[in-house]
């Protein structure tokens, strides 16, 4: 063959190649748009998620107050003229006085509508009277102003989660109550105050009294003591695998287990935890410690696991430097290796917390689900943790506590944004290329 | 006495040790002959003798009073004791009333709440309760001082410069190192005992046959007889094809959208769009599942129910698919990650050798990326299929309870987690079938994942070997 | 498409091509002007200006990082894959600018084919190895045709004898030196004009790589060839033009005869007789 005769082939090769060219652009084209599609729907649905949380919860840290006008009678609040605190507690009808002066001024006629009026404020209104008139016993007998909590049903209204125009049976505000309240809000009676309650009260049955102080106390004691286990175990633990061990057969068998009890599903530590910690050792149900005991156990694999991880990552020469001074082994791991895996190990401890904190099907399982209102105390009360009231609040029909469950996910997360965020500074902070 | 107390005096006196140890060894270091380890090492190990065995002592005495001292309080009790208003022989009372008892006396003596009425009985045994609880704490705390004295006595006393403190020390640390690693062994067996025991005591009511190869499910059993459909059915494939139903549907979402994302943040992204993308699909992961469930059950399912009805179709209010579309959402940066991860460690010599023939990128993907990276990334959807398999919130709170024998997305279905969790939340009695239940299926679920996750790893492990 | 076509395609005159090269009929292939690459801040290669002869091998020597790769790279737009890589100057294949916008790279790697320095056969089969370039072309319509044109493929790098049995074994199952000669048979059946090789000896033992140099003479007759080497030897064996690159700059060119028996600038003397490399 000669090689214009060649040339003219080449040619023909080129015309080819050139031709194919436009139809490969194309599906270039759409391969790359199908992974831009792929990121924007990842994005797009993690910002609906948040968005929904965010519109749902805002109004959870916010509180409707009713000013009210109250006779503080004699006859109901001091009947025996007494006016120190504890007599004022036992024997004080507030309840009574405020029912009192509401019907005085509302009017409403039978007890049917007398209930409606009641309703509209919280039942912990007569507590704050209560307590203000203990602080103040020289206003017995007075007429004062004080502002109290608006019911659950009122507050959804003044942030205009209910609608007026649907039906009336339809409702849990009637008509009348809607008067009333148009009413107030002419005498400027209304007011939307921060809810300082959600951040200092435990759970409750109304929604508008609910709090999540109480779980983040729960959850608090549950991870200190998911901390105070797993911390020292993991890194124990990964100290001896990756500086210690010798490759044999248990070592050989930790391992594998490390790396399966990582994948266990977490409602099976849940399982350990009931038959184990409750059935068999007999220890207290819904008790953080129990919970914790449960999380260490789940989060011990991350720990080590990135442990083992942050040591290896501490190059040879370290050790060798140092074992050539003649230090022991356990010196060089302590005063020289530890040091320089630490924040290595300490950033995967705070993710393994963080997602410790965020757990809550092992936690059903041990019974800390309860309704629970007080404040724990200590490890060993019944509490509740910051994810199971999330549950337990999302499974309340009450509309008030569709907004409450939003507002304990947003505090959820922002405690699970500054743990992830703390990681990722001590990651980049300490960040070192040998 | 409080245990917190007894611990902090143990850690003064463990701390007074170690200063003697160390003094003692100073004062020593005198003579000619130099000590062979620092004071320090030798305040250690005084210390350590002092605390370890007091404080193994502990553990073992409270994890083991209970038993003891309930068993005590029985033996104390009369002979004849007053159940719900009748006198019985003790001896001759069915366990579970036999444990309310107990449980009412332990309550009392603790003061928490009683269940039924506080009889002369229940005060009597509290009362015993109370003392032997007393005596068992200070006799506990007695032997701790006992053995942190002995402890201290005979490591002051071997105190001398050829004493080889370090090493001693040392040995001991090592112990302890070992011993924390092998928790991870411990906590398998426990699992895996637990499980089992349970799930033994379940098929001794439930033929496993009829477990697994059954068509109904109704774990509720009768509280009486005569009660119509509660007989209790424990069949559970329905309950497992509820679960794969779920998970496929998780996976229809989760694998094409997390390949792809993963493809484009490797092949196409710059630095800058990668460095920002990539945290933010991470966050999708590290979003609590009980929001996502949250969100599922708020949201999503109203929204596909109303979808539904709006082009005629009838969709449970608690829909396979509101559950499984959100589960694909959270399992979206598993893949994607995962995936990123092994497409990234696909040599580029051979994109270098794909590009140099005149390949576009996406042939380069297709025909010799992807290929390469296959079983890197069967492993990473296999770790993903396990994940949907064991969550539990999603499914517990956007799934339903009926044990349908379905496929129909729109349907609602039931899973394996969410059985166990209602079936063992409340306060269920504990050898029921509905509660040993759980523990069947808890077995069935961890068999499940563990093989899944064995054959990822192993798949994903082979792929590294590859290409390192 | 008959056979005449795969046979283009691989190029395989039967005609004696030796007197091409002897009949002095030097034509310039491609064609750089100022060429300059950044990598980021870093200036990687120094107004490069050099032509590459038809139907010849031109060597690129020099110390490593000299950036003799780098510029190799700029041949095909390779470095285009790199984020950061920037690239200035005028390139030229018969004539035509291929940093133009209007040129497109996959139509310009079809023109000038690579091998790299380790061999990289996909982890496909032998055969589909070879086949993948003309398949993403969409050079061959049919299997008889493919068949035959993965065949003279194989036969032109030399590799055919030792593979017909096994050509559905995996491509990495053959030897380095064999993989070698996988990836130039890969590179011939697209059809290139060009073939660049980068260091394509450097992970292959004595016996292989004369195998590849003997490869690189035939293939000389029908193809440009520039090849990137470390081995002053190899250069010396099988190129005509030798380039000779120090610290991003091209110091100097000429007959590799004339390179290495008489170089003009100190720099390239010091290299050739070992003093620094």
């Amino acid at each position: 063959m000669t090689d214009s005769a060649q040339s003219v082939l080449i040619a023909g090769q080129k015309e080819k190649v050139r031709r194919g060219l436009d139809r490969r652009l194309r599906s270039e084209r759409r391969f790359r748009a199908y992974g831009i599609v792929a990121i924007v729907l990842a994005i797009l649905m993690l910002l609906f998620l948040v968005g929904t949380i965010v519109s749902n919860g805002y109004s959870a840290f916010t509180q409707t107050w009713i000013k009210v006008d109250v006779l503080l009678d004699e006859e109901l609040i001091a009947p025996d003229g007494e006016t120190d605190p504890e007599t004022l507690r036992e024997d004080g009808d507030f309840r009574g006085a405020l029912i009192e002066t509401l019907v005085a001024d509302y009017k409403p006629e039978g007890r049917a509508q007398e209930d409606l009026l009641v309703a509209m404020f919280s039942t912990e209104a007569e507590w704050t009277l209560q307590r203000h008139v203990i602080a103040n016993p020289d206003l017995i007998g007075r007429k004062i102003t004080i502002w109290v909590k608006s019911s659950s049903d009122i507050d959804q209204l003044t942030k205009g989660a209910v609608r007026r125009d649907s039906p009336e049976s339809g409702r849990k505000l009637k008509d009348l109550q809607l008067r009333w309240y148009d009413r107030m809000t002419a005498e400027n009676r209304i007011e939307t105050r921060f809810n300082s309650g959600f951040f200092s009260s435990g759970d409750s049955r109304e929604p508008e009294q609910a709090g999540i102080w109480g779980a983040i106390v729960g959850s608090f004691l549950t991870m200190l003591v998911t901390l105070v286990l797993a911390f020292p175990v993991g890194l124990a633990a990964a100290v001896y695998l990756e500086e210690f061990a010798p490759k044999n057969r248990l070592t050989d068998l930790i391992e594998v287990n490390v790396n399966n009890l990582a994948a266990v599903p977490s409602i099976v530590f849940g399982l350990l935890g009931l038959a184990v910690f409750l059935n068999f050792f007999e220890l207290p149900r819904s008790a953080p410690l129990v919970g914790g005991m449960v999380l260490a156990l789940m989060t011990l694999p991350t720990i080590i696991i990135s442990g083992r991880a942050s040591l290896l990552a501490v190059p040879p020469s370290v050790r060798e430097a140092a074992l050539g001074l003649g230090a022991s082994r356990m010196q060089v791991v302590s005063h020289h290796v530890l040091p320089l895996a630490m924040p290595g190990i300490l950033t995967g401890t705070i993710i393994g917390m963080a997602r410790a904190l965020g757990e809550t099907a092992p936690l059903l399982m041990i019974g800390m689900v309860a309704f629970i209102v007080d404040i724990p105390g200590g490890p060993t009360d019944a509490s509740t943790v910051m994810p199971v009231q999330i549950y337990l609040w999302a499974d309340s029909p009450e509309r008030g506590f569709v907004e409450k469950t939003s507002g304990a996910v947003m505090v959820l997360l922002v405690f699970l944004i500054v743990m992830n965020a703390s990681a990722v500074y001590l990651r980049k902070k300490f960040e070192r290329r040998w | 006495m409080n245990y917190g107390a007894i611990l902090a005096t143990l850690l003064v006196l463990t701390v007074i040790g170690f200063y003697l140890g160390r003094g003692r060894a100073r004062a020593a270091a005198g003579a000619p002959t130099r000590l062979h380890s620092l004071p320090g090492y030798y305040g250690a190990h005084v210390a350590i003798w002092m605390a370890l065995p007091a404080f193994a002592l502990f553990l073992f005495w409270i994890s083991f009073q209970s038993a003891i001292v309930e068993g005590m309080v029985w033996n104390g009790l009369p002979d004849r004791v007053a159940v719900l208003g009748e006198a019985k022989p003790k001896n001759a009372l069915p366990a579970a009333q036999k444990q309310l008892l107990i449980n009412n006396i332990r309550n009392y003596a603790s003061g928490d709440i009683v269940s039924g009425e506080i009889t002369d009985l229940v005060k009597q045994g509290a009362a015993a309760y109370r003392r032997l609880e007393v005596l068992s704490s200070w006799i506990m705390a007695a032997a701790m001082a006992l053995l942190a004295a002995i402890g201290l006595l005979v490591t002051y006393r071997s105190i001398s410069p050829a004493m080889r403190a370090r090493n001693r020390v040392e040995r001991v640390l090592l112990l302890l190192l070992m011993v924390a690693s092998t928790i991870a062994i411990l906590t398998t067996v426990g699992i895996v005992l637990s499980l089992l025991f349970e799930a033994l005591a379940f098929f001794t009511k439930v033929s496993p046959v009829d477990f697994l190869f059954g068509l109904e499910w109704s774990p509720q059993t009768a509280i009486r007889a005569d009660q119509v459909g509660a007989s209790g059915a424990f069949g559970a494939i329905p309950v497992f094809t509820g679960t794969l139903l779920i998970t496929v549907i998780a996976m229809i979402v989760a694998v094409p959208v997390g390949l792809f994302a993963a493809i484009y943040l490797s092949e196409y992204a710059s630095r800058r769009v990668r460095a920002t993308v990539k945290p933010v699909l991470e966050v999708l992961a590290g979003i609590p599942t009980v929001v996502y469930g949250f969100f599922a059950a708020l949201t999503v399912a109203p929204l596909i129910r109303d979808a539904g009805a709006a082009i005629g179709l009838t969709v449970a209010s608690e829909s396979a698919l509101a559950a499984g579309l959100i589960m694909g959402i959270m399992i979206i940066p598993f893949v994607s990650s995962l995936s990123d991860d092994i497409i990234i460690a696909v040599p580029q010599a051979l994109r270098d050798g794909s590009y140099g023939l005149g390949a576009t990128r996406s042939e380069t993907v297709r025909q010799v990326v992807l290929p390469a990276a296959l079983p890197g990334i069967v492993g990473a959807v296999l770790l993903g299929v396990s994940r949907a398999i064991g969550e539990t919130m999603i499914v517990v709170m956007a799934a339903g309870l009926s044990a349908r024998l379905t496929v129909n997305p729109f349907d609602a279905v039931t899973t394996v987690t969410v059985q166990i969790v209602t079936n063992l939340t409340g306060d269920p009695e504990f050898d029921s079938p509905k509660t040993l239940s759980a523990f069947a299926l808890g077995l069935v679920l961890l068999l499940v994942t563990l093989c899944l996750n064995v054959i990822a790893l192993r798949v994903v492990q082979k792929y590294r070997e590859k290409y390192d | 498409m008959d056979e005449n076509i795969a046979e283009a395609i691989v190029a395989a005159p039967e005609a004696d091509a030796s007197d091409a090269v002897d009949a002095e009929t030097f034509r310039v292939k491609m064609t750089t002007r100022n060429v300059n690459v950044h990598y980021a801040e870093k200036h990687a290669l120094r107004d490069v200006t050099l032509d590459i002869g038809e139907r010849e091998v031109t060597a690129l020597i020099g110390p490593s990082g000299c950036g003799k790769s780098t510029y190799l790279r700029c041949l095909n737009r390779m470095n285009d894959t790199i984020d950061i890589c920037r690239v200035t100057g005028r390139l030229e294949l018969d004539g035509q600018d291929i940093y133009d916008d209007s040129v497109d790279v996959v139509q310009l790697r079809a023109s000038i084919g690579m091998v790299f320095q380790k061999p990289n056969p996909f982890p496909k089969s032998i055969f589909d190895n070879v086949a993948y370039g003309p398949r993403i072309h969409g050079l061959v319509s049919d299997r008889a045709d493919l068949d035959q044109l993965v065949e003279q493929s194989l036969r032109k790098a030399g590799l055919f004898d030792e593979v017909k049995d096994r050509l559905g074994d995996p491509g990495t199952s053959l030897s380095g030196g064999q993989q070698q000669r996988l990836c130039i048979a890969r590179a011939i059946a697209v059809g290139p004009e060009v073939i660049l090789m980068d260091e394509p000896c450097s992970s292959l033992d004595p016996i292989a790589t004369a195998r590849i140099e003997e490869l690189i003479d035939e293939l000389r007759q029908n193809y440009t060839i520039v090849i990137v080497t470390h081995s002053m030897q190899q250069a010396a064996r099988v190129s005509q033009k030798t380039a000779f690159f120090h610290l991003g700059d091209l110091i100097e060119q000429g007959e590799t005869p004339q390179i290495f028996t008489n170089p003009r600038d100190e720099k390239t003397q010091g290299y050739i007789t070992g003093r620094f490399g």
